[in-house]
């Protein structure tokens, strides 16, 4: 076995030190222009070069890239000859592109159902128990991985052999050994698309436990004491009570998770990469614009994506504040 | 790895006052079936990642034959996917390497957002000039942004402005990093910093300390959480990321890890012994970081989030 050669990886390193050595220059030098030069101290002055890095940054590399963005949504796959709404009429018309707005909508209704409905019935399940605190962490722990790395976890939870051979996903080990015949996954449609959602809620249902779980500690004791003393049952607690309290915390969960959906990538890239009709829109911008290098179709589907979201973020940005207010 | 806790900004409860009524109220609802339900989930969330973690000890052969539960009646145990993932140099493996650019691109590309975004939201909140509520709103809008809308230009420009020709560079991932996590980044410090009391800040400025000063000595110490809970969020991003990685850095010389082991999990299955170590690997960094300062994280996604 030929051993890694550690001189190999210096140029990448002499590359780090580069980078760490501009940080270190860049940002002394604004802060000594701040600090040292007269007359910079004034509002307008400080202000400006506070301001510079991050303004010029979004300026270039974002603002501009998206307007330019729109521009070539109304252009041809290099670029170069103006076709109109030609773009947006194939994105409706192409049998394949509905089916993946069709597979998005999936994706944006049922993430958000789900992950939330799991994490809040989880949420209130663990409430004051001893072990609360590693109970969340365990369904927390899906947060801080890739969704390359969990697309990798669930690759051996879904894995085929064919009947008879040894099962190595555990998903059908289980349909064996419960006498059903293992099954393709992740080929099959529409399923496949549900087994790859139920990905997507795992990583996800940490997320709503925390954030609820923080409003159900916050609910006034007096109002779960009152509705004990008016009789309700577990049932009518949990409707009347549980969930009316913390509804903000359940709208921000719910819009925070449909923007996830709406722009999910990595999942799908690496467990199928769109193929046997699962792909989403963000993976078939991709697509579109760095395999097929249709410039003029990625460019149209980002810009789709991003009327998708615009609504939605702005939407979430109320609950936030109304969330606020009522703290 | 270490048992962290969830913490939260919000009040705890008051202590229970004995077995009162709400008590064994309480009591009845978290009973015995809700246990139970609780204890079904937990082990559905974990047995995935178990499953991994047990299958990146088995030998080759035992990965690709049979399932990781028989790991139970048939131990088989090994180092050996570790030190082929790590150290080998075969075409296949060295993902080693790719551990190493995880790394490079990572450092910076978490350091430059969060010191140029805690410079614009010191000035967005506390020095006054004209037209600063304007750009504030004009950053935070930009949050609506899908990074989609911006690969493809970004891409061009790089070409006009590097070169793809000659060796790959970083710089490109580092400021595609950078410019797609400050409208976020911003947000969040802003949150934060404008919610400090003025009175300590304007006492500073009566006392003649000038604005860097200020910035440093007061602001900065005061807002520490703040940036705990950005810094981890920009490193979780940032080392899972595979888009950007994908797009700016699609060679084999500045590729993540993410992405060859995307490419690793495409293949038909041929070197699923590599793929468990090396997935372990990726997910172990980030995670260490992520337990032992969840705590900031978790303030940072009650304190509301939105990622572009």
């Amino acid at each position: 076995m030929d051993q890694i050669d550690i001189l190999d990886e210096l140029p990448k390193f002499g590359q780090l030190g580069i980078g760490v050595v501009a940080f270190v220059l860049v940002v002394g030098f604004l802060l000594f222009l701040v600090d040292r030069l007269p007359g910079f101290d004034k509002g307008r002055f400080a202000a400006a070069v506070f301001l510079f890095p991050t303004v010029l940054l979004l300026a270039v590399g974002l603002l501009f890239p998206a307007l330019r963005t729109v521009w070539l949504s109304f252009f041809d796959k290099d670029g170069e000859s103006f076709v109109g709404v030609a773009n947006y009429t194939w994105m409706f018309k192409d049998p394949d592109i509905r089916g993946v707005l069709g597979n998005t909508l999936i994706w944006v209704i049922a993430v958000p159902i789900l992950s939330a409905g799991i994490g809040l019935i989880y949420a209130i399940m663990i409430d004051r128990l001893k072990v609360e605190a590693l109970a969340k962490a365990l369904v927390f722990l899906p947060m801080g991985i890739s969704f390359v790395g969990a697309g990798i976890i669930w690759r051996f939870v879904y894995a085929y052999k064919p009947e008879g051979e040894d099962q190595i996903g555990l998903l059908n080990q289980i349909v064996v050994w419960l006498g059903g015949e293992p099954q393709q996954w992740l080929l099959n449609p529409p399923w496949n698309t549900f087994f790859l959602i139920v990905v997507m809620v795992w990583i996800q249902t940490g997320f709503a436990t925390v954030v609820l779980s923080a409003s159900i500690k916050a609910i006034p004791t007096e109002i779960v004491e009152a509705a004990r003393l008016d009789g309700v049952n577990a049932w009518q607690m949990f409707w009347r009570v549980t969930v009316p309290s913390i509804r903000p915390a359940i709208v921000v969960v719910l819009v925070t998770m449909s923007i996830a959906a709406l722009k999910l990538f990595d999942l799908v890239r690496t467990m199928t990469a769109g193929n046997f009709k699962t792909s989403v829109i963000a993976n078939e911008m991709y697509t579109q614009a760095f395999r097929l290098l249709d410039k003029g179709h990625g460019a149209a589907l980002a810009v789709f994506l991003f009327v998708l979201v615009t609504p939605i973020i702005f939407y979430q940005v109320r609950a936030m504040r109304a969330r606020r207010e009522e703290r | 790895m270490t048992t962290a806790t969830v913490t939260t900004d919000q009040p705890e409860p008051k202590a229970e006052k004995g077995p009162g009524r709400a008590g064994r109220a309480k009591k009845r609802l978290t009973g015995r079936t809700a246990s139970l339900i609780a204890l079904v989930i937990a082990l559905l969330w974990t047995t995935p990642t178990f499953g991994l973690l047990l299958s990146s000890f088995r030998p080759e052969g035992e990965i690709k034959t049979n399932g990781w539960w028989n790991f139970f009646t048939d131990p088989a145990f090994t180092f050996d996917n570790y030190t082929q993932v790590l150290l080998s140099d075969t075409s296949s493996g060295r993902l080693g390497s790719y551990f190493f650019s995880s790394l490079v691109i990572t450092i910076p590309a978490v350091l430059f957002p969060v010191a140029f975004a805690s410079f614009a939201a010191y000035a967005l909140s506390w020095i006054r000039f004209k037209g600063r509520d304007t750009l504030f709103v004009l950053i935070f809008a930009l949050q609506v942004v899908p990074l989609q809308m911006a690969l493809v230009p970004l891409l061009q420009m790089f070409q006009a402005w590097f070169g793809f020709e000659d060796e790959q560079k970083f710089i490109q991932i580092w400021f595609a990093h950078t410019c797609f996590a400050l409208p976020f980044a911003v947000f969040l410090l802003h949150n934060f910093m404008s919610e400090l009391p003025g009175d300590v800040i304007e006492a500073a400025r009566v006392d003649g300390a000038n604005h860097g000063t200020i910035f440093r000595k007061i602001v900065l110490p005061l807002v520490t959480p703040a940036l705990a809970s950005l810094t981890i969020f920009q490193f979780l991003w940032v080392w899972n990321d595979l888009l950007v990685a994908l797009v700016f850095g699609n060679g084999k010389e500045t590729a993540p890890m993410t992405v060859r082991l995307a490419e690793l999990a495409g293949s038909r299955g041929e070197e699923w012994q590599r793929l468990t170590a090396g997935a372990f690997i990726s997910i172990v960094v980030p995670l260490i970081v992520f337990l032992a300062l969840q705590r900031y994280f978790v303030r940072g996604l009650l304190a509301g989030s939105v990622k572009g």
